[in-house]
């Protein structure tokens, strides 16, 4: 029993009533928001260290015992993935202190920013399969009105198709949650754990984790079922993207790994082979639609996508290893994404435009923005000694040990395409000479909320062995599910 | 501005108390029964978008003690400090704590009903925050 574990869930929410409290003093908001993530950051870290001492923190909302009430549990993952999000939104209400508008303050940007984060919270923390789903939903509905934030017409047409695809997605959802309370009487995650392995049918289980595999497909834009997110990514105030581009589809991803180690352990089903060839589709697809782009944001958020299934294939793999690889690269990408992003966000600040065709010549106007443009562009490549050179050997060295050579092909011949993608934007934006002179000065918070995540980018490679340690511990606690079942069970088998 | 029913206006001025009394009945009701927080805070909502076709969502406003996003913000206050209230007894958020003696004509209370209070708060606010934003945009 560990009262710590509900915390992040409080706090978002006790922020966000700030937040409506003070709805209408601008200034005031802005410095909230940044408060509370610091606050987020402190409490997150100290969560962390909570739980590699006690291995778990669980509580029974209303002291009701585990199978009937809702547990929240915070396991190492659950940890990591909450200081992750904690450290993105420092970074993003700095970012938001001059980009996002006044009239989008108005808006309610700032309750939004930390409901959605209750939102994310709680899907990372709650052991229950209902309350994920309610999680979910907390998050979508903070989401579509951030997304629409503004209200520009190309806005609204990008959160129609997200607010679609998205309900669709929470449709299956429910409805597989549904046939598996109606499979097991229960939703409690280690409960229903017990109860599946118990099920004599092996065929049900299977056919309920394709469910869930479509459902959290959707939220985790694997291909084929990615469609919402090039259609709408690119449409909302940076910031908000950059936030989404970590947070929106990770959880799907995370829900992903919670769902297939805890409770539908699919490794010897054909689920396993199905996912790597997903994982391969999303890589190619999603670097392959990059290529194409010409708009930076649209390409980064190509980009997004061919870097998912790089956190499938992981999972695919379902390995220790291999999911200490999708944890670490999960931490990787979140980072160097939002720092492609904000970056973006700062070219578009200064010359007033997302077109590569018309950017140019930056590596000598802004060499300080070059620099920090170039940084998380070769970790996303996966070049050393950056993040994503060790995120990617993990999953590769992961992949060659299951003697799954195709999918290692693929994943580093899209490598070499991410590097191509991200030389063209380098050869467009800061190299060739420029149409438009970018002019004026930004904003000193803008350059220390991206040079801060770009530092931050590079710690992440520079520490890669203790973060990689803390991953491994949390891989092995997903494959061993035993432990979880019994901490949250209390002592039942 | 659409010419206002004097009908509507006079059978809203009797209907209102009785549609927020009903209101608070289902939300003291809805422990045991069929009604609680979420149906009361539609009732009540339902009694001031009432008040705001009879009148003007303008009259309307200046009837409600707090405008809505502040609801909100207290209702989600209260929900928040009922769960929170049982960490003070060592015991898990959101256990229920309840009075020995049932009150007369409320009946038991207890933070349950605390949190519900909280939630019809929040209705009331979300609803009317939508609806007299729509309503002051068709004029």
């Amino acid at each position: 029993m560990n009262a710590w574990s509900i915390a992040p869930i409080g706090l978002a929410l006790a922020w966000g009533i700030m937040g409506l409290i003070f709805w209408q003093r601008i200034r005031l908001l802005r410095w909230l928001g940044v408060l509370g993530s610091t606050s987020f950051v402190a409490l997150s870290i100290a969560l962390l260290t909570m739980v590699q001492k006690e291995k778990f923190l669980i509580l029974q909302v209303g002291a009701w015992r585990a199978p009937f009430g809702i547990t929240i549990a915070i396991d190492l993952l659950g940890a990591l993935m909450v200081t992750m999000t904690s450290v993105l939104a420092w970074f993003i209400a700095l970012y938001s202190l001059t980009e996002i508008d006044e009239s989008q303050v108005r808006y309610g940007f700032y309750p939004l920013f930390f409901l959605l984060l209750m939102g994310v919270f709680g899907a990372f923390t709650t052991g229950d399969l209902f309350n994920l789903y309610v999680w979910f939903e907390v998050m979508l509905m903070a989401s579509f009105v951030l997304m629409a934030l503004g209200g520009y017409r190309a806005q609204l047409e990008g959160a129609t198709k997200y607010v679609l695809l998205n309900l669709i997605g929470s449709t299956f959802f429910l409805i597989a949650a549904g046939l598996t309370y109606s499979l097991t009487g229960t939703l409690n995650m280690a409960d229903l754990a017990v109860q599946i392995r118990e099920i004599d049918n092996p065929s049900l289980p299977l056919v309920l984790s394709a469910l869930f595999l479509i459902a959290f497909g959707i939220k985790a834009a694997i291909f084929p079922l990615f469609f919402w997110l090039p259609a709408s990514y690119h449409t909302p105030p940076v910031a908000v993207t950059a936030l989404f581009s970590g947070l929106l589809t990770k959880v799907g991803v995370y829900a992903m790994v919670r769902v297939f180690t805890l409770i539908f352990p699919f490794n010897g089903t054909i689920l396993q082979p199905i996912l790597l060839v997903l994982a391969g589709f999303t890589m190619v697809t999603g670097v392959l639609g990059a290529a194409a782009q010409w708009d930076l944001r649209r390409l980064l958020s190509f980009h997004i996508i061919s870097q998912i299934g790089y956190l499938i294939m992981g999972l695919g793999l379902f390995t220790p290893l291999a999911l200490a690889g999708t944890i670490f690269f999960t931490l990787h990408v979140v980072i160097a994404k939002a720092a492609l992003f904000l970056v973006s966000g700062m070219i578009q600040r200064l010359t007033g435009t997302f077109n590569l065709k018309s950017l140019g010549n930056l590596a000598q106007t802004q060499p300080g923005m070059a620099l920090l443009f170039a940084f998380p562009a070769l970790s996303l490549a996966g070049l050393p000694p950056f993040s994503g050179f060790f995120a990617k050997l993990i999953l590769v060295r992961a992949g060659l040990e299951a003697q799954q050579g195709a999918i290692v092909a693929v994943s580093l011949v899209v490598s070499l395409l991410t590097l191509f993608s991200m030389s063209k934007i380098w050869q467009e934006a800061f190299w060739k000479p420029a149409r438009r002179e970018g002019k004026g000065i930004l904003p000193v918070h803008m350059w220390g909320a991206v040079g801060g995540i770009v530092v931050v980018g590079v710690l992440l490679g520079l520490f890669a062995n203790p973060i990689m340690t803390l991953s491994l511990q949390a891989a092995e606690q997903l494959l061993q599910p035993s432990m979880y079942i019994q901490m949250v069970l209390g002592g039942q088998p | 501005m659409k010419a206002r029913s004097m009908l509507l206006q006079v059978a809203v001025a009797y209907l209102m108390p009785l549609l927020l009394i009903f209101s608070i009945f289902l939300l003291i009701r809805g422990h045991n029964e069929v009604g609680g927080g979420f149906v009361g805070g539609l009732v009540a909502a339902a009694a001031f978008i009432l008040h705001a076709i009879a009148e003007s969502p303008k009259a309307t406003r200046a009837h409600l003690p707090l405008s809505p996003d502040k609801l909100i913000a207290v209702g989600l206050s209260i929900a928040l400090l009922s769960g929170v209230l049982a960490l003070f007894q060592g015991n898990p958020f959101m256990t229920g704590i309840w009075l020995k003696q049932p009150l007369p004509v409320i009946g038991k209370v207890g933070t349950p009903f605390i949190f519900d209070v909280g939630v019809y708060l929040v209705v009331i606010g979300v609803c009317l925050h939508i609806l007299l934003n729509l309503a002051e945009d068709e004029r």
